[in-house]
């Protein structure tokens, strides 16, 4: 069998799938342009790449079986999978930091882009759900605020606090319990008299603390940190600068 | 997290099997944690993920000694979950036909050169041969899949040159 072939026909091949220096690539353009031959292999490979992604890429979008995110037998394949995560949000931010800011870690403490998206989304889509519920927007309510407490920390297995936002004129409805991509999700939930809502989501992240961060998911403004391993979410249908004050009050209520 | 989908899709052209592309991601995903220790933060983590999963894949075929030639095979075992009201779906079957006619290893070059975009160099690691073979496999497949996009039928013995 050949199993050799010619250093031209490598570098078509190198030419379709981008594999070649500029230098190479000047030259190639140039050969196959001379060359109908040369040209009508290379749409035929182009072609056919249109075609494998065509054939194999809806693959990607099926949904992931959700036993391959669990462990076959013990808990300790989740441990790794957090070294895992930790390790590379560690090198990530050590990547970043060291060649983009120069500067050392504590000063500009960065968010993941995967664990940001999903604190995001999932505060966004607990919105959308449970803000225009009108009867049973909550589970346990306002009124049982200790009970709250309790049973939202026991759940979530660490202190939650429960803001207060009188001086906002926000009145506490009450919260309920979510799940969340990592575990246990809570979700708060205020209003003021005019019905106007918003909500405090809370979900499990690494341990770290980062900065206060902005994100807008469609008409939905939030603005996030992860503090104590706790991503924390204020989100609601409002500017930016009016949602502001209040995640911060959030904020420092939260994570005093 | 986000290459699982890669490697299901890398475990189902190398299984063709539904079931059997469920295990091996599976199996590829645990050892990939218990060798965690082993990846070097600076090498292509999925490329690093292709190249466990082709090993196991290995191990398996021998194991159970099914050296079997797959070349024959039409792929009526797949289940298709793509797009099969719409035009054009039938083209892909024509192509999965196609594909299948192709040897094991050529198949495997063309995925991860084609669909993943992996380097000639990454998917000489993943596979464990020389680029000079890559690039030659690579070569016959494609040429292979160009007579059929020219409505040549692939002969089902490769001839041998």
């Amino acid at each position: 069998m050949n199993r050799t072939i010619t250093q031209e026909q490598s570098q078509l091949h190198a030419y379709v799938d981008d594999q070649l220096s500029e230098e190479e690539l000047r030259q190639v353009e140039a050969a196959i342009q001379s060359n109908p031959e040369a040209l009508q292999q290379v749409s035929d490979y182009q072609r056919l790449n249109e075609q494998l992604k065509a054939l194999y890429d809806p693959i990607l979008d099926e949904p992931i079986p959700p036993h391959l995110l669990k462990p076959r037998s013990t808990i300790s394949l989740w441990r790794r999978i957090r070294s895992l995560a930790a390790a590379v949000v560690f090198v990530t931010l050590g990547l970043v930091t060291g060649l983009y800011l120069g500067v050392n870690l504590e000063t500009e403490p960065l968010i993941s882009g995967t664990e940001a998206d999903h604190v995001i989304d999932e505060a966004a889509m607990a919105y959308s759900v449970y803000v225009p519920e009108v009867r049973h927007p909550v589970e346990v309510r306002g009124e049982q605020r200790d009970h709250l407490v309790t049973w939202l920390s026991k759940r979530m297995g660490r202190q939650i606090n429960v803001p207060r936002l009188a001086e906002f004129d926000m009145r506490l409805v009450g919260g309920r319990l979510l799940s969340s991509e990592d575990g246990p999700g809570a979700l708060l939930m205020y209003e003021n008299i005019s019905g106007s809502r918003i909500i405090i989501y809370a979900c499990h992240a690494e341990e770290r603390a980062t900065a206060f961060h902005y994100a807008q998911k469609s008409e939905i403004s939030v603005f996030y940190w992860i503090d104590s391993s706790v991503s924390y979410a204020v989100a609601a249908e409002m500017d930016r600068e009016k949602l502001l004050p209040l995640a911060e009050s959030v904020y420092s209520q939260m994570t005093f | 997290m986000e290459n699982i989908p890669h490697l299901r899709r890398y475990a189902r052209v190398l299984t063709r099997d539904n079931q059997q592309t469920e295990d091996l991601v599976q199996d590829c995903l645990d050892r990939a944690w218990s060798r965690m220790s082993q990846w070097q933060a600076d090498t292509n983590l999925r490329a690093w993920l292709f190249t466990i999963m082709h090993n196991l894949h290995v191990n398996t075929l021998r194991r159970n000694s099914r050296q079997v030639e797959w070349e024959y095979l039409d792929g009526k075992d797949l289940v298709d979950t793509r797009q099969t009201d719409q035009e054009g779906a039938m083209d892909l079957r024509d192509l999965e036909k196609a594909l299948n006619r192709l040897s094991a290893d050529q198949r495997e070059v063309l995925i991860l050169v084609c669909v993943e975009g992996l380097s000639y160099a990454q998917v000489s690691e993943v596979l464990n041969v020389p680029t000079g073979t890559i690039m030659s496999r690579l070569h016959r497949a494609r040429e292979e899949m160009r007579r059929w996009l020219h409505g040549d039928e692939i002969p089902k013995l490769r001839r041998v040159k």
